[in-house]
């Protein structure tokens, strides 16, 4: 082998660490700190975060994307820009086109141009009565009854409602200027309580001090009523580490205090110098707000801001999706041209791959204290690295390149679903429900549960290998065949064992929690479905009852039935574990089925339809 | 040609009824999770699990027909099979091992949960913060009641279970010297204080009854309703009627006196009672801050056994229960009301076959491993020896 072919791998690995690495260059920013204002800790669904953490979200439940095109149709802005111009500058956020509309009828019904797939809230303002007309009908047809109008709509009204929100959780929507309406508030304050009082016990009082306060009030109460995070820390966080406020709450509640709270006033003097454009003012005024969260202890608040940032800008398994896919296409290559370094190439990379998805993973453990699966999001995250590790494995015992592309492909897809399930929830890290709230049961249970699915579908893979190479190529040999029949049969028994202990773990942790070790649920069903299937797969092998040719298709039928339990029984919309109707899901769910359906029909074909097959009965 | 018996034997020991059996168990748990979208849980849990056959009713329904097998006979049938199939063919020995393990966890874990559905009960103890309970309620079924309260220090109970009123007309209380007469039964119902929306006056002669109309509706088989019944009640005593009574859960309660008894008549949900009461201290109710999602759910509770002289507190939580007496108490609802006392329902399940799924986790899970390692290291040293 001569020293390029040597080289290659190490090459390909050392440009895509490098890329990997990438992100981590600190941004160019000769203005505003954005970057620094994005690591600010926030109160959202229940837990902190940075604000940049609430700025990719919202942007992914609004435009599906973490960025946001601008007019030339070239530049993209980030998330936390836009956050930013949406809490501070909601004049210009309007013109972003940020509201993704797919269905010809909703953009005929807002009277949208039709070529556009985006649409900024100034283009939808003019149609907002239709829209509200439309909403008040749909919300009383049940959500699983309803026509992908319908859902279309709703999608858009519950885009443009967070929007909204987002306007109102800073300051005022219509505050030109916040710290100047600060600075008349304070003034107001205490002759407006005076008149308030005064009011109240039958007393003479200022008519203008109390018309004065209850517009201030009123402006506040509907922000606190209408915000979405919670930027206001507490202020005494030693008593009571959660007692954070929405701006609006906080602002209302001087009335009590007598002071303003010292972060909105930071807020405020963030929010008049970027709508003024002073760059140098907002960077100090958001360099004073961190210290002063730095002198109030809130040193775990400002860490876990800076953390996961760090960990959104890192974008890690947006990078191992592509690492994955280079490496799937060199293993496939090596197949045809047979070529170890092609091979070497696709493993070395199949290999940093991995590493990048474990970094990730492991990252996201530490970030929420948590075992590696959470929620569905997660489980596809970890279904994909189970998977891997497996390949790979594979890869090492039997060195012909159908681990590297059953590793690559499976972690692929897997992550390609759970980016698209990211978008059907408000927050991947979401707090856990009080049920869920047993890191025991999820380290065990889950954790071996979503291992029994991950060997089921490197099963399925290596029989769609067996078959595809079978059918279509001359590729599968005698012993290529004999060893697809063993590494099946091998990742079966793991995934046997798997499905089995971890059903009955899901079984014992049911039983803890409301006393019924099996109640028939849908996903208990999907789960004892995986069981009864690699049961059956076992002992029609041991009784000869099928050959190889048929234990392969029995494999590939494997993949339907744990799709079926991992998403399928979420989609019934009954039991426990329902997640609702999820349209888009269940469309691919059925392609998915059709597909394997269809390669379960080409491993039928009797012998001689298969082209290894056929030339080997040519040369016997 | 072998003879029947000879026929039979080979059949329930065959590695075929095996595959079939667990191929038509896949069928069944497929088909029973899809009913329930439409049939609900309860319902599809009776009829295909539950059961020996799932039957078809054609037509009116006059008659039925078993269309394919039940949860309950294809369990049977893999446990003859597997037990048979051990007897016939497999000799202890230092390789089946494993499987033999697999296999007796199998068996444990299929007849645990026989017993399981056979033996336990479950119903809801429901007890507001400051007061105490000695009985629970049961989730589905209902009684009708007529409690003797002449005896100051007791209550003496006479329940008839709907399934009764629900299919008998006549009905002998002997313990009241009474007999009850079933006029009318509706398995769900809506009270209504007038005729609107299709609702017919209940025609009881006594007490709320004379004036309330009832609304039937269709049962529901939906998880988390109830069905609600209400019947017209009628008590004779010897040839006198003492008047007919509307009954039903939604009905405060109705007092009759008779031969200077106090009466009270009702319709109730099913009542399990206690040998020692649960008396709630204090109920949590924690969310995340700014959201709905619960956080923690908590009863602090004192157990108080008259027999033993018991008299202790104790915390029930989400996932981690009360298990005394037999019973298991688990945190299940709790209203979330923000001003006055809290009210704590728990669940109470009384399950004598609950360590067998624990027991029967690990034997299969050892057997597996066993098994399966066997063969991995005979790979392994097969691969290491020819590379």
């Amino acid at each position: 082998m001569n020293r390029f072919a040597r080289a290659l791998p190490w090459i390909l690995v050392a440009v895509f660490a490098a890329w990997v690495l990438s992100s981590l260059r600190p941004a160019k920013e000769p203005g505003f700190k954005l970057t620094e204002f994005g690591k600010l800790p926030v109160l959202l669904n229940g837990r902190v975060q940075p604000l940049d953490s609430v700025a990719r979200n919202s942007l992914l439940q609004i435009r599906t994307k973490q960025t946001v095109l601008l007019e030339d149709g070239k530049t993209s802005m980030p998330a936390i820009q836009w956050l930013a111009e949406t809490l501070m500058k909601p004049d210009v956020a309007d013109t972003r086109k940020i509201f993704r509309i797919d269905h010809p009828e909703v953009l005929a019904l807002l009277k949208l141009p039709e070529k556009e797939k985006y649409h900024s809230a100034n283009d939808i303002k003019p149609a907002i009565a239709e829209m509200q007309k439309q909403t008040d009908r749909i919300a009383r047809v049940d959500e699983k009854l309803r026509t992908p109008f319908e859902q279309q709509i709703m999608k858009l009204a519950n885009g443009l409602m967070l929007y909204n929100r987002l306007k109102n959780s800073l300051k005022h929507e219509t505050t030109t200027d916040f710290a100047k309406e600060l600075e008349s508030y304070r003034k107001v304050i205490a002759p407006g309580v005076a008149a308030v009082r005064a009011q109240q016990s039958g007393q003479e009082f200022s008519q203008q001090a109390f018309d004065d306060i209850l517009e201030y009030l009123s402006r506040y109460d509907f922000m606190s009523r209408f915000s979405y995070p919670m930027l206001i820390p507490p202020i005494d966080p030693a008593k009571e580490r959660d007692a954070w406020e929405s701006m609006g709450a906080s602002l209302m509640g001087v009335v009590k205090s007598g002071d303003l709270h010292p972060a909105t006033t930071y807020y405020a003097g963030m929010s008049s110098a970027y709508a003024q454009g002073s760059g140098p003012e907002f960077n100090r005024q958001l360099a004073e707000y961190r210290g002063w969260l730095k002198g109030k202890q809130f040193t775990p608040e400002l860490a876990k801001g800076r953390k996961e940032s760090f960990f959104n800008t890192l974008q890690v398994f947006y990078k191992a999706t592509g690492i994955y896919l280079l490496a799937f296409l060199l293993g496939c290559v090596s197949w045809f041209k047979m070529s170890p370094t092609l091979r070497r190439a696709g493993l070395y990379l199949a290999w940093l791959a991995f590493a990048v998805h474990t970094f990730g993973l492991v990252y996201r453990m530490y970030l929420e204290g948590r075992p590696p699966v959470t929620n569905l999001y997660s489980s596809a995250i970890f279904v994909g690295w189970g998977a891997v590790v497996l390949g790979l494995i594979l890869e090492k015992f039997y060195r012909d390149g159908i681990g590297i592309v059953t590793a690559s492909l499976v972690g692929f897809t897997t992550q390609i679903i759970a980016h698209n399930l990211a978008l059907a929830e408000a927050d991947t890290m979401i707090m856990l429900r009080a049920v869920l709230d047993t890191n025991f049961w999820l380290a065990t249970h889950v954790v071996v549960i979503t291992l029994g699915y991950a060997s089921m579908f490197v099963a399925g893979l290596l029989a769609i290998l067996y078959i595809i190479r079978g059918v279509f190529t001359n590729t599968l040999s005698p012993a290529i065949g004999k060893s697809l029949q063993r590494m099946v049969y091998g990742i079966m028994c793991f995934a046997t064992l798997f499905s089995f202990v971890g059903t009955i773990l899901g079984g014992i942790w049911a039983d803890q929690s409301w006393g019924r070790f099996w109640g028939w649920d849908p996903k208990e069903n999907g789960a004892l479905l995986i069981v009864l299937w690699a049961a059956i797969f076992l002992h029609a092998r041991w009784g000869g009852i099928f050959k190889e040719r048929g234990l392969m298709c029995m494999a590939v039928f494997g993949n339907i039935v744990t799709s079926f339990s991992w998403f399928g029984v979420n989609m019934l919309g009954i039991g426990l574990h329902s997640y609702g109707f999820m349209e888009s899901g269940f469309k691919w769910l059925m392609a998915f089925v059709a597909s394997q359906l269809l390669i379960i029909s080409l491993g039928l074909l009797p012998k001689h339809f298969w082209r290894s097959f056929r030339l080997t009965a040519a040369t016997a | 040609m072998p003879t029947p018996l000879k026929y039979i034997i080979n059949f329930f020991c065959s590695l075929r009824l095996t595959v079939v059996c667990l191929c038509i168990a896949m069928t069944l748990v497929f088909i029973g999770t899809l009913a329930q979208v439409d049939e609900g849980l309860y319902q599809a849990q009776n009829r295909y699990f539950k059961s020996l056959f799932i039957w078809w009713a054609p037509g009116d329904g006059s008659f039925r027909i078993p269309v394919f097998p039940g949860g309950y006979l294809v369990g049977s049938v893999l446990l003859v099979n597997l037990i048979a199939a051990h007897i016939r063919r497999f000799e202890l020995s230092r390789k089946k091992i494993g499987i033999f393990i697999i296999h007796a966890g199998l068996i444990l874990l299929l007849v645990g949960q026989l017993f399981t559905d056979v033996l336990s009960t479950e119903s809801a103890l429901q007890v507001t913060e400051g007061s105490s309970k000695a009985f629970s309620e049961d989730f589905h079924e209902n009684e009708v009641v007529l409690i003797d309260q002449s005896d100051a220090n007791q209550d003496r109970v006479v329940a008839v279970p709907e399934t009764l009123i629900a299919s008998n007309k006549e009905i002998a209380l002997p313990a009241a010297a009474l007999s009850l007469r079933v006029k009318s039964y509706w398995p769900n119902t809506d009270l209504l204080k007038n005729g609107s929306e299709g609702a017919v006056p209940a025609g009881a002669t006594r007490d709320v009854g004379k004036e309330v109309f009832v609304k039937p509706k269709p049962t529901t088989a939906k998880m988390d309703e109830r069905n609600l019944p209400a019947a017209v009640v009628e008590l004779i005593a010897g040839q006198n009627s003492l008047g007919s009574w509307l009954v039903s859960p939604l009905l405060r309660k109705q007092t009759l006196t008779h031969q200077n008894k106090e009466y009270e008549i009702g319709f109730r949900f099913r009542r399990h009672y206690l040998p020692f009461s649960l008396a709630l201290i204090d109920a949590r109710f924690d969310e995340y801050k700014g959201t709905d999602i619960p956080k923690n759910y908590s009863s602090r509770v004192r157990v108080q056994n008259p027999a033993s002289g018991e008299d202790r507190e104790v915390l029930i939580r989400m996932n981690e229960p009360l298990r005394y007496a037999g019973l298991t108490f688990f945190q299940f609802q709790m209203s979330t009301n923000k001003v006055g006392p809290l009210q704590s329902t728990l669940q109470v399940v009384r399950n004598p076959s609950w360590l067998t799924p624990y027991i029967s986790c690990v034997m299969v899970g050892v057997g597996l491993l066993v098994q399966f390692l066997s063969h991995l290291f005979a790979f392994i040293k097969r691969r290491t020896t020819s590379a």
